[in-house]
């Protein structure tokens, strides 16, 4: 009897997490929702979605978040350029080819590279990286799109090459033995045979990776400028939605005109990494089947 | 069962704290301070001299910008809010609806120096040359006499105080319904170091700031018109000559009281003033504005 009751407990404990996590998922977008909605009260939504000028302070304010998206977008597509190629590429190489004792090493590795507080990550952006890359390819100015990417490429390594890893590894051994019966090389088996057949976990391993880049914050206020033009090049200052709410959030009254506008490109931002997250995880649902 | 009292033992001392039982008769207290970043170095400075004359007393410091201290003042998230700027009657407006009523203190004098590179061979500007290169019209070094560079501008982020300061002043040439603004391009930093290193790490790059950020890791320009150019110096800004003077504010919610009103009054005296020379402003010598 007694355990019977304990049981219960336990099993209504496990089942209130859960529905208290799901809970907050969706008090937290009907809280941005709620405080977003009301800047359309007061300004319009088709000025907000296709507005090119964020000005927030001047008057009359301007709340057009076009510079701001496509900031987000230069810097995440460079960064996914960038750290694709080489974070499935070492995810192959510590599946498949590494000798066993490389591969703890490099594993562990990867979790340290986990662990670089963003903060540094930016500081180094500032004093080393910047100056080096506008040096490097003759720019105005090292505060430019391209520095936040290289920058984010590293976040975003960890996560593609464990997930990337886990898929690779996860292919089973009887395609490369059939592979390698029928005369294939090592090389061939890898690109041919296991890349494919693990293709929708490394898809989902970057979707993860892009759901990383556009979230984070701290870097790219750091080191892109911050300049709310249109980018034409990755290797122009600009400002993403993220940097935006960082840079502004404290200065707002809350209730006032910008303080909505800023919730507004919250729920922008929530929508984009939803959406991004949603597709990851259906990619990853389809890998396991 | 052991482990779990020791578990027990130290979460209640992480919620609760070591708490030292102050003494009844000495102030104690927490004051927590926001706003301009401009000012935070030598907020800093004070409030440790402070707490070294109150060691009860516990003063929390926080940058981010003017615009934040005049905020977190509105929204009663701080004690002291401190401030690059006049606090604008929009605000005034905001935080009388609310019940709160900004009680301004001028708590020293500031030149908005105007940094480049020590690369740079320019060495004097107008405030129309300011004008055309902070809003776009001119874009290369050369049109100043300097090399064949094109001219990167940097600026706070918005919610600076120096930034509606140099807005005003430089952007909108001191016209309140002028519509020009920065230059799109202008990147806009989050802290008044980071344009100091920029501005060191690059040779066409020009910035703002306060004078207590003004080293000789950077040069700053002299200002003026018609021949008659001054360096952001004590004696300029007290006379009057640099063009870019300014006062650097705290506000308080009302009248201060306690350790509030302690506060103030420390940062007021010569002791407090010494801080602010130190950090490279220009003292007030214990004059306060009177202004509700």
């Amino acid at each position: 009897m007694r355990r019977k009751i304990s049981e219960y407990g336990i099993e209504l404990c496990i089942k209130l997490s859960g529905i208290l996590v799901i809970a907050f998922v969706f008090l937290i977008f009907l809280f941005l929702l709620k405080d977003s909605l009301s800047l359309f009260g007061v300004y319009r939504l088709g000025a907000f979605l296709f507005g090119k000028n964020w000005l927030p302070v001047s008057e009359p304010a301007q709340f057009g978040i076009i510079p701001l998206l496509l900031g987000s977008v230069y810097v995440t597509v460079g960064a996914i350029i960038i750290c694709v190629p080489f974070g499935v590429g070492s995810a192959m190489f510590i599946a498949e080819v590494a000798p066993s004792f490389l591969k703890h090493v490099l594993k562990s590795l990867v979790e340290i590279l986990a662990s670089i507080p963003s903060v540094v990550l930016g500081f180094i952006g500032i004093v080393w990286l910047g100056p080096h890359l506008k040096d490097a390819l003759n720019l105005r100015t090292g505060m430019c799109g391209l520095t936040g990417s290289l920058l984010l490429a590293f976040m975003a390594l960890p996560t593609i090459i464990s997930i990337s890893e886990d898929a690779l590894v996860s292919v089973p051994k009887s395609f490369k033995e059939a592979a390698f019966g029928l005369g294939a090389t090592r090389w061939q088996a890898l690109w041919r045979i296991v890349l494919p057949s693990a293709s929708s976990g490394i898809i989902a391993a970057v979707m993860l990776g892009i759901g990383r880049v556009i979230g984070e914050t701290m870097v790219v206020m750091m080191v892109t400028g911050n300049a709310p033009v249109i980018p034409t090049s990755i290797l122009q200052p600009l400002r993403t939605l993220t940097a935006t709410i960082a840079g502004e959030m404290g200065e707002t009254v809350s209730g006032s005109e910008h303080y909505f506008a800023l919730f507004a490109v919250g729920l922008v931002l929530f929508i984009i990494t939803f959406l991004i997250n949603l597709s990851a995880d259906i990619c990853l649902h389809k890998a396991r089947r | 069962m052991k482990w779990t009292s020791i578990l027990i033992a130290l979460v209640g001392l992480f919620i609760t704290g070591c708490d030292e039982k102050a003494d009844s008769n000495e102030p104690s207290g927490f004051i927590q301070i926001k706003g301009s970043d401009t000012l935070v170095n030598a907020e800093q400075m004070v409030s440790e001299e402070f707490m070294n004359d109150y060691p009860h007393i516990f003063v929390g410091v926080t940058g981010g910008g003017s615009g934040v201290g005049v905020a977190s003042l509105i929204n009663k998230t701080c004690d002291v809010a401190a401030a690059s700027r006049e606090i604008k009657p929009k605000e005034i407006e905001l935080a009388n609806k609310r019940g709160v009523l900004p009680k301004e203190f001028v708590v020293a004098y500031d030149g908005v120096a105007v940094i480049v590179n020590n690369n740079n061979p320019v060495s004097r500007l107008t405030i129309e040359d300011l004008h055309k290169i902070f809003t776009g019209q001119a874009t290369n070094w050369k049109e100043f006499g300097g090399k064949d560079l094109s001219i990167v501008t940097l600026s706070r982020e918005v919610s600076s105080g120096t930034y509606a300061y140099f807005k005003e002043k430089v952007i909108q040439l001191g016209k309140k319904d002028s519509t020009e603004e920065f230059t799109a391009e202008t990147l806009l930093l989050s802290s008044s170091q980071s344009i100091v290193e920029e501005v060191m790490n690059n040779d066409s790059a020009i910035g703002y700031l306060g004078m207590g950020y003004v080293s000789d890791r950077t040069k700053s320009l002299m200002l003026g018109k018609d021949e008659q150019f001054y360096l952001p110096d004590v004696n300029n800004v007290l006379g009057g000559t640099y063009p870019l003077s300014r006062s650097l504010y705290f506000y308080t919610n009302g009248q201060p009281e306690g350790i509030v009103k302690l506060f103030i009054e420390y940062a007021l005296s010569p002791k407090g003033q010494q801080q602010f020379r130190e950090t490279g402003f220009v003292p007030v010598g214990g004059k306060v504005a009177k202004k509700d």
